[in-house]
C-alpha cells in the first residue's frame, strides 16, 4: 500500500508539472508537427505512387511510437539532473524502495507522453487521416506499451550515466540513430545487410511496428507497411523490457549510493 | 540521554580518489541534542551528512541512525529522518500545498489523492494549521515561485516535520538568505526544538549559528579535529582579554604591574583575564579608566584556531 502511495504521488507530481509548464506543453507539440507535417507530407507528395501506400500515414504512425518512446525515455533520464535539484531530493531519502520510485517515475512520463499523443492526433485529425473506432481501439493498448517501453530503455541509459553533461552527449547519440533504425520516417523492409542488423537491434523499431500493426491490421496495405506480426513485436518488447528494466534498475541502485 | 546517532570508525572513500574523503570518525548525537558539523569546504560534512541521510554508502565503519543500522535498515533511518537539503528540494511548478501533500503521501503519513478535496480531514487540519505558522493562510494554495527566498526554506523545514522525524538533517539552511529571514528562521528552528524535542543535526559556514548547540564537531580532512560544547571550544583556543585605557597611562601600568596581571600595548592596553573574571580584574584597577572593552571569544575566533592549528601541524 505504501508503495502503491509512493508510485502514484511521483507519477502524478510528473503530470501535474507537465501541465502546468506551458512552454513545454507548447513544445512537445512543435516536433511532431514538424516531423509529420512538414516531413510527412512532402514525402507523401513524392513517395506515396512508388510504395503503394499512404506515407503521410506511414509517416504518422512512425511518430506515434516515436514520440512516445523518446518523450518517456528521456523524461527518465532527467532523474539523472533532478537527483540534485528540486524535490527529487526528496524522493531518494524518503522511505520508498528505489524499485518504486524507478516504477513511479517510469508511470508519470507515460502519462507525459500520453498527453503529448493528444497533440499528435488533433494534428492527425487536421491532416485528415482515417481513424476508425477499432483502429483507435488497437492504438491504446499499443501505445501505452511503446511508453514503458521507452520507459525501460531510459533506466538502462540513465543507470549508466552519472551526470547531466554526460546524459546530454549520450542521449541524442542513442536516440536519433533510432529514428532512421527504426523506420520512422522511411521503410526499413529491405535494407543492405549491416543497416538490417542495426535496424533490429534499435529497440525503437519494435515500438514503431507495434502501433503500425495496431493501426494497419486488417487493411490491404498491412502486409507492405508491417515488419512482424504483433505478436512477434510484443514478445521481443516483453523480452527487452525485462532486461532493460531489470539491469537498469540493479546498476541504478547499485550506482546511485556507491559513489 | 540516549544516542540516537552512533558513528563508529566511519570511513568514506570515493571510487575515483585516492584519499579517504572521511577518514576513521567517530562521535555520537544524544536525543533532542542541537548538534553541529563544521569545517572547511571540502572537509567531509556533506559526505558524513550523505551518508547519514542513506544517499551514500560507506566504506567500512559502523552507523546508527536512530536506533536503526544504516546499511540493513535503511527504510527505518529513512522514516526516522528529516533532510533539508543543500539545494532546494522545492517544486516550483507546485503549491505550497503541493509540496507538502507530496511529500505527506511518499512518508506515507496520508494515502495519495490527486486533489486536495480528497483529501482527509486530518490531512486538511494540519495543512490549516501549517498556512497559519507560516503565515501564509490562501497563499499556501499559489505556486511557490512567488514565495521569498526565507519563506521557501521554511516551508521546506515545515514540510520536513510532517513524518514527525526524531532527527532533522539542516544542511547548510541559511545559505543565501537575507540577515532578516535567517533570524526568522533560526527563531522558527529552536521552537520546533522545544517543542518538540527534534534532534537538531547541523552543517553550516555561518559560525554565530552554532553558538547555541550543545555540541560542535569539526572535522578536517576527513578527520575530527575537535569536539566538544562551544565553550570548551572557546576556552580551549581563545583567550578572554579586557582592553582599557587611561588618562594617567604611568598610573594603569604601574596598577597592573604591582597586581601582577598580563598585558600587552602601549595604551589602549590588553588586559589577559588568565584565570581571574573580568569583574575581580576590574575591580583591582583603582585609577580612573577611558576606556573599557570587554572581549568575549566567539565561537568563529575558535574555529579559525583549530583550523590554523591543524594546517600547522599537518
Amino acid at each position: 500500500m505504501k508503495t502503491l502511495n509512493a508510485i502514484l504521488t511521483i507519477a502524478s507530481r510528473d503530470l501535474i508539472k507537465l501541465l502546468r509548464d506551458r512552454t513545454r506543453l507548447f513544445a512537445s507539440l512543435v516536433f511532431p508537427f514538424i516531423f509529420i507535417g512538414v516531413l510527412g507530407t512532402s514525402l507523401d507528395a513524392n513517395l506515396s505512387q512508388n510504395v503503394g501506400y499512404n506515407f503521410l500515414i506511414f509517416v504518422f504512425t512512425g511518430v506515434m511510437g516515436q514520440t512516445l518512446f523518446q518523450s518517456t525515455a528521456s523524461g527518465i533520464i532527467s532523474l539523472i539532473e533532478d537527483r540534485e535539484n528540486d524535490f527529487s531530493q526528496e524522493m531518494f531519502v524518503a522511505p520508498v524502495s528505489r524499485n518504486a520510485i524507478i516504477f513511479g517515475k517510469i508511470l508519470g512520463e507515460s502519462l507525459v507522453a500520453l498527453v503529448q499523443l493528444i497533440g499528435v492526433l488533433v494534428l492527425g485529425v487536421i491532416l485528415q487521416i482515417p481513424f476508425s473506432i477499432g483502429q483507435l481501439l488497437a492504438i491504446i493498448p499499443a501505445v501505452i506499451i511503446c511508453c514503458l517501453f521507452g520507459g525501460a530503455f531510459g533506466t538502462l541509459v540513465m543507470a549508466n550515466l552519472n551526470d547531466q553533461r554526460k546524459a546530454n552527449q549520450v542521449f541524442p547519440f542513442v536516440i536519433f540513430p533510432q529514428f532512421f533504425l527504426a523506420g520512422v520516417f522511411t521503410p526499413i523492409r529491405n535494407l543492405p545487410l549491416p543497416l538490417f542488423w542495426l535496424s533490429r537491434l534499435a529497440p525503437m523499431t519494435y515500438a514503431v511496428d507495434l502501433v503500425r500493426a495496431a493501426y494497419f491490421y486488417g487493411t490491404p496495405e498491412y502486409s507492405k507497411v508491417v515488419l512482424y506480426s504483433p505478436l512477434i513485436d510484443l514478445t521481443i518488447i516483453g523480452v527487452l523490457f525485462t532486461l532493460m528494466l531489470g539491469a537498469g534498475t540493479f546498476l541504478f541502485v547499485r550506482n546511485e549510493r556507491n559513489k | 540521554m540516549q544516542d540516537v546517532i552512533e558513528v563508529e570508525h566511519l570511513v568514506k572513500k570515493y571510487r575515483t580518489a585516492r584519499k579517504n574523503a572521511v577518514d576513521d570518525i567517530s562521535f555520537t548525537v544524544k536525543s533532542g541534542e542541537f548538534f553541529t558539523l563544521l569545517g572547511p569546504n571540502g572537509a567531509g560534512k556533506t559526505t558524513t551528512l550523505s551518508i547519514l541521510n542513506t544517499t551514500l554508502s560507506k566504506t567500512s565503519g559502523s552507523v546508527k541512525v536512530a536506533g536503526f543500522d544504516l546499511e540493513t535498515q535503511a527504510s527505518e533511518v529513512r522514516n526516522s529522518i528529516g533532510v533539508i537539503f543543500q539545494n532546494p528540494s522545492l517544486d516550483l511548478n507546485l503549491t505550497a500545498e503541493e509540496n507538502i501533500r507530496f511529500h505527506a503521501s511518499l512518508y506515507g503519513v496520508y494515502p495519495f489523492a490527486p486533489a486536495y478535496s480528497f483529501m482527509p480531514k486530518a490531512y486538511k487540519e494540519k495543512v490549516k494549521e501549517l498556512a497559519q505558522v507560516l503565515d501564509l493562510n490562501e497563499k499556501i494554495f499559489d505556486q511557490i515561485k512567488t514565495y521569498s527566498g526565507g519563506m521557501k526554506r521554511k516551508l521546506e523545514i515545515i514540510r520536513g516535520l510532517i513524518h514527525n522525524p526524531k532527527i532533522l538533517f539542516l544542511d547548510e539552511p541559511t545559505t543565501g538568505l537575507d540577515p532578516v529571514s535567517r533570524a526568522n528562521l533560526w527563531e522558527y528552528i529552536m521552537k520546533v526544538r522545544k517543542d518538540l524535542k527534534t534532534t537538531i543535526f547541523l552543517t553550516t559556514h555561518y559560525l554565530e549559528e552554532a553558538e547555541n548547540a550543545d555540541q560542535v564537531l569539526i572535522i578536517n580532512h576527513g578527520k575530527i579535529i575537535s569536539n566538544g560544547s562551544p565553550t570548551h571550544l572557546k576556552k580551549a583556543f581563545v583567550e578572554e582579554y579586557i582592553a582599557i585605557d587611561s588618562a594617567d597611562r604611568k598610573k594603569l601600568v604601574k596598577e597592573l604591574t604591582t597586581h601582577k596581571l598580563r598585558y600587552t600595548g602601549e595604551g589602549p592596553f590588553t588586559v589577559h583575564i588568565d584565570k581571574k573574571t573580568v569583574q575581580e580584574v576590574i575591580q583591582l584597577i583603582k585609577v580612573k579608566l577611558t576606556v573599557v572593552r570587554v572581549h568575549t571569544p566567539t565561537l568563529e575566533e575558535a574555529y579559525l584556531e583549530v583550523i590554523k592549528e591543524d594546517q600547522e601541524n599537518s
